[in-house]
């Protein structure tokens, strides 16, 4: 194995597209590191981004935020201007392991690494998050959900790999949630999980984004679920119909961490309790 | 196999070191550089036996490999005393009887560490909360968090009074 650690985007990308063998992107190494050990991966090349300046920007804007991939979570909640503008995107990617972990982990390495439970993967696609993705030809931006394909699968080529997460202009009166079902409190994978984010106009939902996590190969938009909610202040009728479309959109596992029917379930009951505090963040009141 | 060669500073001195590219920072503290009190529990990143600080952030050093390194600052458990006197925390883990076996001991007592330094006067929940990422097969986690909370007492007021 070849250990490189490039500082610029364009030599990284040199890099990946000249290796023949199996070659990693290492960000944070949390899951790397893991598989490397466990022996599920022999890479003939490792290409450490973190030494790239540009890739440890945070930088928090009315505008737009800009979530280097070398960014580790912890600095996501350290934040406050980015828990004010985003919530449930800080409270999903501090989700993810313990302290240890957050110290490490990138939310771009979470995306990447194409597990159906990231927690993360969820909040940004509620969110509608980007990821600026570069390569030997240039840069493209492309939505969040078009980065993973199924379990371990990703739509990047060789080449290429993440530069950023960037998220969009915030709105007034809006807000995120997201939240994850869980035998332990910490130190543990979502059973399923719900990310809702949702924008008001006169104490009204104008528009929402409901997705479900960990209940189908790849994170789930419902977008059956998002009309549920809009046009209402998720009195009661409008709460019961976002469920059963979020019910509707479950294709789950079976095993000893939940059967289909149980996840299936508290997918709803998640996304149910997600809208409610979404909506409270916004400054809805019932 | 080709070496990588690293130069970092562990608990303030400098070190070199010249590991294979896949060696973890875990095998490289223990192996090379003889600072055994750095702990494998799973080498996974799921007991934090191994926690060590880099450039003053909390990490598994199981997770990190000794090739990242480079210019780097390391803090282990053996930089916690100074000049032969035990940190309080140490002090504390003792006189609670905070440690049966030991092997997770420097794990909580670079976590602690880092949390106090963070939040001087933390509530139970956020200990237990902060030390979610360390496991102890034998004490039950009470008597570490006593030790924890008595640490920070003892620590709020030795900062009172040398001001
Ligand atoms: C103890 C423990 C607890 C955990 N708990 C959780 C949890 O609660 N929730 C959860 O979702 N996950 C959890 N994880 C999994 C892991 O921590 C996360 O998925 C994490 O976000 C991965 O990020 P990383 O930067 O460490 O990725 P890495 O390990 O560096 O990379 C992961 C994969 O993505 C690729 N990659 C990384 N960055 C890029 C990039 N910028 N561009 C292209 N490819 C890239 C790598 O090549 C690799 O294949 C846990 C892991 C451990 C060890
Ligand atoms: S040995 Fe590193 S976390 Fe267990
Ligand atoms: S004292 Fe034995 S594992 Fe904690």
């Amino acid at each position: 194995m070849r250990f490189e650690s490039p500082t610029t985007t364009k030599a990284a990308a040199a890099l990946l597209a000249s290796e023949s063998g199996v070659a990693h992107v290492l960000a944070g190494g949390t899951d790397l590191l893991v598989r490397m050990k466990m022996g599920a991966t022999e890479p003939d090349l490792v290409v450490d981004i973190k030494r790239i300046d540009s890739l440890r920007e945070l930088k928090v804007t009315a505008a737009g935020v800009h979530i280097g991939a070398a960014v580790p979570a912890i600095m996501l909640g350290e934040s406050d201007k980015l828990r004010g503008l985003w919530p449930g995107v800080v409270e999903a990617a501090n989700l993810i392991g313990s302290d240890q972990i957050q110290g490490r982990c990138t939310v771009a390495g979470n995306l990447c690494n194409a597990s159906p439970a990231a927690d993360s993967v969820p909040a940004l696609i509620a969110a509608g998050a980007k990821a600026v993705v570069v390569g030997t030809k240039g840069k493209r931006r492309v939505a969040v959900e078009k980065v993973v394909l199924g379990p371990g699968r990703t739509s990047l080529a060789r080449d290429e790999f993440i530069e950023a997460i960037v998220l969009p202009a915030r709105a007034g009166k809006s807000a995120d949630a997201y939240l994850r079902f869980t035998p332990r409190t910490e130190m543990d994978i979502a059973v399923v999980s719900a990310a809702i984010n949702l924008t008001l106009s006169r104490g009204i939902v104008q528009s929402a984004k409901v997705v479900l996590g960990a209940v189908a190969p790849t994170a789930v938009i419902v977008p059956a679920a998002a009309k549920a909610l809009i046009g209402t202040k998720l009195d009661d009728a409008a709460l019961a119909k976002m469920v059963t479309a979020c019910e509707a959109a479950c294709n789950p596992i079976d095993d000893k961490r939940g059967t289909i029917e149980y996840r299936t379930k508290v997918a709803g009951v998640m996304a149910r309790r997600a809208a409610l505090i979404a909506f409270e963040r916004a400054g809805g009141a019932k | 196999m080709n070496g990588v060669t690293v130069s970092a500073k562990v608990n303030g001195d400098a070190v070199q070191y010249v590991c294979p590219p896949d060696e973890s920072l875990l095998d490289v503290l223990r192996n090379r550089l003889n600072l055994t009190g750095v702990k494998e529990g799973c080498g996974t990143g799921d007991c934090g036996a191994c926690s060590i600080t880099l450039d003053g952030r909390l990490v598994c050093s199981c997770l990190v490999l000794g090739a990242e390194a480079e210019g780097r600052e390391i803090g282990t458990v053996e930089g916690l005393s100074e000049g032969g006197k035990l940190h309080t925390l140490q002090e504390q883990f003792i006189e609670k009887a905070a440690l049966q076996c030991g092997i997770c001991t420097p794990g909580f007592l670079v976590a602690a560490k880092v949390l106090l330094e963070r939040n001087s006067n933390p509530s139970e929940e956020e200990i237990r909360y902060a030390l979610a990422g360390n496991l102890c097969r034998c004490t039950g986690y009470d008597k570490i968090v006593r030790a924890v909370q008595s640490s920070a007492k003892i620590m709020r007021r030795g900062k009172k009074a040398s001001r």
